[in-house]
């Protein structure tokens, strides 16, 4: 690790803070009911008289659930049809079959749930038309569909006396346009400039300067490649997502595409702050998942850097300098080196991104355990659009309800007070997940069937199959790769992918819902104060000592144990 | 239910074809109109032929040319079929393959490098890349083969590093990524300077 390295990492920090900062209080804006672009709220008003609503028509927790469950499954059904038809559908010019129906299954199961897990390979899987009309439409919409909900859990904080969260069709539609569409555009031409296809045409073929004959597959990279990585998707056009140049040509799209991947949930905090009138907390909010962020990169940056066992004992020259990063450049691509990849590793696992620049399953023990870790957390530092939040709401809980513990009184949160149904709202959105993971990863290890799908020997086997079902359920989506698909782990992959994006989805709408109808109490000398640096230490130990503590044991059987092996 | 059932299908319909058709539509337009030839792939031509894209490998295997970086694709480099190739830090076969690779090195180069120990290979230059087909190897593997091309090529070592240096893309903006040298556009720029 040189300065050089620390440099881009400070700029990326700063970049990020001075971006999402401003975008946070645009968002805030956006989602007030006052919120109108004179020259498109036509074609607003268009589409709420299409879906039958209005937007002054707001709907109480259940409703807006059920909005959101019908219109997934529905969404789920035609990204289903679109993949297993594409070989007799248009847009296909080099005519691919349609997708097998377990791995279609999985795929759509994580593309409506904004994971974007990729058992399929991308190029030489999916027509042109089930990327850019199935894939990447589910890349905007189901963040659309976590930025919404999010928002409706805000108002729950917001409101007093009320019932009503919103209109989920008014939330996800500005969601929509209004913030992921210009932003995706924005970076989309960005990225065409450095060399990103965007083209109808079909695979070239090349004759190479020995004479051989090479296929270089393109397509419409660059727009799916923006919503991709803005959307906390991380689905990508190619099967080595944006290790690949085609997808990330250089050190500038890379800084964009990973400035990208934390932007907007970066951003929701800024706009939670102001639409609860609560900035000093919003801060502190920001503050804690920086400190978690900090410290993972800590870890990742230097045990890439210091290179695997294997590279160390082969005696190759592994040091940084003269003309060369050094370290563990195993399945790492030279333009981007070793501080580019880690960071990217660390900022993709902690939104549930998961689109990579590097392979994660030849991390080094500890380098990869950082990512392992950070989707166990439940996605919550930064975390996905939408969900990321409304994940760290229930920590935020958590931590306000054991300071109200150790006062003895009733915990407040927003000025609303904390009760028995609130905190076991908030238990179920942060315990669920995790245990689901640790029984299907125990499960995919001792059934025949699971063990099929294991790439690596060792303990580093066991990695991958933890980090699969940690990444499937959490919502993220990157992957040791090597884990293979197979009907079983497709299909166990797809359970944990619908109850990893929907239990915890409607935990925070009914957490929401019951709070909504509290009135504020006043602050008194009693109120556990949430503004300042002891908040951001209980809200981090909370994180730790319950996410953090449950993967300890499975650490130790994977990374812990490889790190330790010669 | 029903209300919503009908509102989320046509909620369907026009999301997928606003978003998936024709936004796609319009901007493949434009991308068409104001940079065709990066949303083409960046195609090099030499002669009105394709001879590859500046952003992928393919494969060397010539001495008069700079080599890429091993590549775990079937079959190697293959720009339509992207991967990594994911061995685990402590996999066997990952020290069998650097090994392999080491060797093959300091075999091909030792002629042209006296004294060149497995030491001086830089570690980008034995393991896979993370695409397979990484257009680019590091400066410190450049400089190790340019002794050998200079000899195979009768061009003076100064010359080649020259080209070297011309066909380094440095970090973005002056800090950005790292400095990598693009091996296709090092060798047609090599092959040119041979029949000038």
């Amino acid at each position: 690790m040189t300065g050089q390295g620390i440099a881009q990492i400070l700029v990326y920090a700063v970049v990020l803070i001075a971006l999402s900062y401003p975008l946070g209080l645009y968002m805030a804006r956006v989602y007030a009911p006052a919120f109108r672009v004179r020259w498109l709220s036509g074609v607003e008003g268009g589409f709420y008289r299409l879906v039958r609503t209005e937007q002054n028509r707001e709907q109480d927790w259940k409703s807006y659930s059920k909005s959101v469950l019908v219109f997934s499954i529905v969404f789920f059904g035609v990204l289903y049809a679109i993949q297993r038809l594409q070989g007799h559908l248009f847009l296909n010019p080099d005519h691919l079959q349609g997708v097998p129906s377990h791995i279609a299954l999985n795929t759509t199961a994580s593309f409506v749930t904004n994971t974007n897990w990729q058992y399929y390979g991308g190029e030489y899987t999916m027509s042109y038309l089930s990327q850019m009309a199935g894939l990447a439409v589910q890349q905007f919409v189901s963040a659309g569909v976590g930025m919404a909900v999010l928002v409706a859990v805000i108002r729950g904080f917001s409101r007093r006396s009320s019932q009503e969260l919103g209109n989920f069709w008014v939330d996800l539609y500005r969601s929509l346009t209004y913030i992921l569409l210009p932003l995706s555009l924005v970076l989309g031409v960005i990225l065409i400039s450095q060399g990103v296809p965007q083209t109808f045409a079909g695979h070239a073929t090349a004759h190479t300067l020995e004479g051989a004959s090479q296929t270089i597959a393109r397509g419409p990279v660059a727009l799916m490649i923006a919503i991709k990585q803005l959307g906390t998707n991380g689905g990508g056009f190619y099967n080595a997502n944006s290790a690949v140049p085609f997808e990330n040509p250089n050190g500038l799209t890379n800084f964009l595409e990973v400035i990208s991947i934390l932007l907007i949930p970066a951003a929701q905090v800024f706009m939670f702050g102001k639409m609860v009138l609560a900035r000093r907390h919003a801060w502190m909010v920001f503050s804690a998942m920086f400190v978690v962020f900090a410290v993972a990169l800590a870890i990742a940056l230097p045990s890439e850097q210091h290179g695997s066992q294997t590279l160390r004992a082969s005696g190759v020259n592994i040091t940084q300098g003269h003309g060369q990063s050094g370290g563990n450049m195993a399945d790492k691509e030279v333009r981007f080196g070793i501080a580019n990849t880690a960071l990217w590793a660390t900022a993709t696992t902690e939104a549930s991104s998961g689109s990579v620049n590097g392979g994660h399953d030849a991390l080094t023990a500890y380098g990869g355990a950082v990512p392992l870790v950070n989707m166990f957390f439940g996605e919550v530092i930064f975390g996905g659009v939408g969900s990321g939040l409304y994940g760290m709401f229930f920590y935020i809980l958590i931590a306000v309800f054991i300071a109200g513990l150790m006062v003895g009184r009733t915990p407040e949160y927003l000025g609303k007070k904390i009760e028995a149904r609130q905190i076991k709202y908030a238990a179920v959105g942060a315990l669920f997940v995790p245990t689901m993971v640790l029984i299907m990863a125990a499960v995919s290890v001792v059934t025949k069937s699971g063990l099929e799908s294991i790439f690596n020997p060792g303990a580093h086997g066991f990695t991958e199959a933890l980090y699969a079902y940690t990444s499937q359920a959490n919502n993220n989506g990157s992957a040791f790769a090597g884990y293979g698909a197979t009907s079983f782990s497709a299909t166990f992959g797809t359970v944990a992918l619908i109850f990893g994006r929907f239990a915890p989805l409607l935990a925070a709408l009914a957490l929401a819902g019951s709070l909504a109808g509290k009135k504020v109490a006043p602050v008194s000398a009693g109120t556990f104060r949430t503004d300042g640096p002891t908040f951001v230490v209980l809200l981090v130990g909370v994180i730790i000592l319950t996410a953090g503590l449950m993967i300890f044991p499975a650490l130790t059987l994977g990374p812990i144990v490889e790190g330790l092996s010669h | 239910m029903l209300r919503d059932l009908r509102s989320s299908a046509i909620a369907v319909v026009v999301l997928t074809l606003l978003f998936g058709l024709a936004l796609p539509a319009l901007f493949t337009g434009f991308a068409q109109v104001a940079f065709s030839s990066q949303a083409d792939g960046s195609l090099i031509k030499v002669h009105g032929q394709v001879v590859g894209s500046r952003l992928a490998a393919q494969a060397f295997t010539r001495p008069k040319y700079f080599h890429p970086r091993p590549s775990a694709t079937a079959p190697p480099y293959n720009a339509g079929a992207t991967t990594f190739a994911n061995l685990g830090p402590t996999n066997p076969d990952l020290a069998k393959n650097v090994r392999t690779a080491a060797l093959a090195i300091l075999k091909l180069e030792r002629p042209f490098n006296p004294g060149l120990t497995i030491g001086d290979i830089p570690v980008d230059a034995v393991t896979t890349s993370g695409s397979g087909i990484d257009p680019a190897i590091s400066p410190a593997y450049a400089e190790l083969q340019a002794p050998r091309v200079a000899a195979v090529r009768h061009l003076p070592l100064a010359r080649v590093r020259e080209l070297i240096s011309d066909n380094t893309d440095g970090r973005s903006l002056g800090f950005l990524g790292e400095p990598a040298v693009n091996v296709l556009e090092l060798n047609l720029a090599l092959d040119r300077e041979g029949s000038s």
